[in-house]
């Protein structure tokens, strides 16, 4: 029983920090049609910005001038290069992002080194909040999860009470028709992928201590936010939030959980050995297999419903 | 180049003479003669032997280039973007691998010469069964599909012991004994020898297969699939034996693979792999059959000559792809293409001299980038390495503020310099083209 509580709740923190790297991206790529593998080195820079940063201005500050940067950042990369490969296609952009993120991982380790750097969680928060059956629940854990909530009400009411919010809603699945309106379509691309860049960076800054701040959390992270956004459906933030609790969830307790198919079958009364045909896949434990699962899912997703779980186009 | 012979279908082909097939194939002829004679312009005539470096680097440009070719086969041909295309590599290396040691063992009198058709059915065996799936899906949906098979052939292959080895891999000895030569294949130039034989091979076969009708059907669902389907072809069944033949051909390279490093491990089937194809074919041009090849050549070229003098490999192929994409979709094969018109003009002449005033602001700009990226390099992990950033006999401080005056220097009026060459560049080039239109619908 408290195994399950104490996963449910660091499930639930995970998947709220899948879901703010997720959400910008699903923005990005309804709305784009780019396939951004330079999300993840955004959610990256956060974590490093926010490092560098809070040595100087320290946590407090630097939980908004880091995401900040990446925002100008992600900004300038719409409108001085990204705008002018979208006539290229599809695929060049794609491209365009993976030498992005090249260039972005060697300039992180060429700016921080090629070790994890010290960038740790403030002092305030560093301490246990409640004990739940004798295991604690960290302090700064609530506080990612009170960030993420906030996030998620915060981009709700953008899209839903405003203007812009209105305009970008209906450029998530008719591009065209909302440029034919008048509305100036390049400009909220431009909004968009800032904005996307702005809540990779919080993510970073939150998730960078949380985690480690390392040169390759940009590519260990990178995979897992496509299958969430593939996952939830284009076009679709309630998918995405959904897909982000369930990836949580599902990747905590595969660890929590030490069973193998040889468990399930011993219930059953048959035994494995290491004589039985396929042994080796069958005495598998769970937590092994736990990184797997969102690709597994995926799969099985895309094949059953091809625009993933509330997509409302097609990808 | 080779460009033309896809376009013109085998009707062409027919009806030409010798001399016409000569003039028509060159470049193949070409190529393999360069491919043959290399390894002997490196040879050490005083030890009586071949560079290791150059017959690895060629060996492994072969592989490539098979490699490019077949996942050309999907992107390029049938405009399926697949993000785990190295999982049949891998998959076909590891089925040469045991192979080839069951051939050692006695079990199975494979003659090594053939171990690449192993590789092949390997390659054609999984992609049929992971194909059956990816294929129901297109566009995107297929795209993440195969994403997701990449990652979870890879975790398998570092799960499971008996087929993959886990993390050591499987590691086998080429010199099985078994030979329709009598070679022994213990130097890596008789390896080498192999490899261009099944590239040429593999190349061929890849090449005629666009000229069948599968190959056309492909190029039919890539461009409009719904219309194939009026015609009265399932597009999922021309992706799906599309998918299945380019897993054939890349098991053939996985097989080369594992006959030139003899051990194949889970890098084979994880992600950079596949990431290195959709660059080599990108870079060297989708729209060409011979594209990948170029870009196979390049690619292969830069990461092991680059990699071995600078660190910061990865932002000069960062920098290079993204050029690439800005300002040359088509590729360097597209490049080619695009003086075609002019070529047949007999005007290229003209261009010589746009083009020699863009080399020297080029120089300079290329110089002062990799100067300030070196310097940043040698600054941060140059340092921790304890490395000193030497050129010929001079050595650089990078704590010098002089070099980095001279970088930014260099960067600055090498960059302006550009701007005005590449300007004075595009005009030339609109002068030409217009002119050209001017002279003649036929051009």
């Amino acid at each position: 029983m408290e195994v399950l509580l104490v996963s449910l709740l660091n499930g639930l923190v995970y998947g709220m920090l899948l879901f703010m790297l997720a959400s910008g991206l699903t923005l990005i790529f309804s709305m784009m049609g780019v396939l951004n593998f330079a999300h993840a080195s955004m959610y990256m820079l956060g974590a490093y910005f926010a490092y560098s940063v809070s040595h100087v201005i320290g946590f407090w500050p630097a939980l908004v001038v880091a995401p900040v940067l990446c925002g100008v950042l992600g900004a300038l990369i719409e409108m001085y290069a990204l705008r002018r490969v979208h006539r290229n296609g599809h695929i060049a952009e794609l491209l365009f992002t993976v030498g992005l993120a090249f260039i972005i991982e060697k300039t992180v380790q060429m700016a921080w080194g090629l070790l994890p750097v010290p960038y740790r969680v403030p002092p305030v928060l560093d301490r246990a909040l409640f004990h739940v059956y004798g295991s604690n629940f960290h302090a700064y854990r609530a506080f990612m999860l009170l960030v993420s909530v906030a996030m998620f009400l915060a981009i709700w009411l953008l899209l839903t009470r405003t203007r812009i919010g209105l305009v970008i809603q209906a450029a998530l699945t008719h591009p065209e028709m909302v440029g034919a309106l008048g509305h100036n379509v390049p400009r909220v691309f431009t909004v968009v992928f800032a904005g996307g860049s702005v809540l990779a960076g919080l993510a970073g800054v939150i998730g960078g201590n949380y985690l480690v701040t390392e040169p390759s959390m940009a590519a260990t992270m990178g995979p897992i936010v496509f299958v969430v956004v593939v996952f939830g459906g284009l076009g679709s933030l309630a998918g995405c939030f959904i897909a982000s609790l369930i990836m949580g969830l599902v990747q905590t307790f595969a660890v929590v959980l030490d069973v193998s198919l040889a468990d399930l079958l011993a219930r059953l009364g048959v035994t494995v050995t290491s004589a039985t045909p396929l042994a080796e896949f069958l005495t598998i434990p769970l937590p092994r297999v736990g990184a797997l699962l969102p690709y597994l899912m995926l799969i099985l997703v895309l094949l059953i419903k091809p625009r993933g779980l509330m997509g409302t186009r097609d990808t | 180049m080779s460009e033309g012979v896809v376009r013109t279908g085998a009707p062409a082909l027919a009806a030409e003479g010798a001399r016409g097939r000569l003039r028509r194939h060159w470049p193949w002829l070409a190529s393999l003669a360069v491919a043959v004679v290399i390894p002997w312009l490196f040879y050490d005539w005083t030890t009586g032997r071949h560079s290791g470096f150059v017959v690895a680097m060629l060996s492994q440009i072969g592989i490539m280039i098979i490699f490019a070719l077949s996942y050309n086969m999907l992107m390029g041909h049938a405009g399926l973007l697949s993000f785990g295309h190295a999982v049949f590599l891998g998959l076909g290396g590891y089925a040469t691998a045991h192979a080839l040691n069951a051939s050692r063992a006695g079990t199975l009198p494979l003659p090594l010469e053939l171990a690449p058709l192993v590789g092949g059915l390997g390659g054609l065996g999984f992609a049929l069964v992971l194909g059956y799936f990816a294929t129901k899906q297109r566009a995107t949906a297929f795209a993440m599909i195969t994403l997701g098979i990449g990652e979870l052939v890879t975790a398998c292959a570092l799960m499971f012991q008996t087929f993959f080895g886990g993390e050591g891999g499987v590691s086998t000895n080429r010199m099985t004994g078994h030979s329709l030569l009598g070679l022994g294949y213990g130097a890596p130039i008789q390896v080498y020898y192999l490899i261009v034989v099944w590239t040429l091979i593999s190349a061929v076969l890849m090449l005629l297969l666009t000229l069948t009708p599968l190959g056309r059907m492909a190029n039919a669902c890539r461009d409009n699939f719904e219309r194939a389907q009026f015609v009265g072809y399932d597009p999922r069944m021309v992706r799906f034996f599309q998918f299945a033949l380019s897993g054939f051909f890349a098991g053939v390279a996985g097989a080369l693979y594992t006959l030139t490093y003899e051990i194949v491990t889970y890098d084979t089937v994880a992600a950079p792999l596949s990431g290195n194809a959709l660059l080599m074919t990108y870079i060297g041009g989708v729209g060409v059959f011979a594209g990948p090849v170029v870009g196979a050549v390049l690619i292969v070229l830069l990461q092991s000559w680059v990699s071995l003098l600078s660190n910061s490999w990865l932002v000069y192929a960062g920098v290079l792809f993204i050029l690439m994409v800005t300002f040359a979709p088509g590729g360097l094969a597209g490049l080619v293409v695009v003086h075609q018109p002019i070529w047949r003009a007999g005007r290229l002449g003209r261009l010589l001299g746009p083009y020699l005033r863009l080399l020297a602001p080029g120089a300079v700009t290329v110089v002062g980038f990799v100067l300030a990226i070196e310097l940043c390099s040698f600054l941060t992990i140059g340092a921790a390495q304890g490395k000193s950033f030497t050129i010929g006999q001079l050595t650089l401080d990078p704590r010098h503020p002089g070099a980095w005056l001279v970088a930014a220097l260099l960067l600055a009026v090498g960059g302006v310099w550009l701007r005005y060459a590449v300007r004075g560049f595009g005009s030339a080039w609109t002068a030409l083209t217009e002119e050209i239109k001017a002279s003649g619908p036929r051009a």
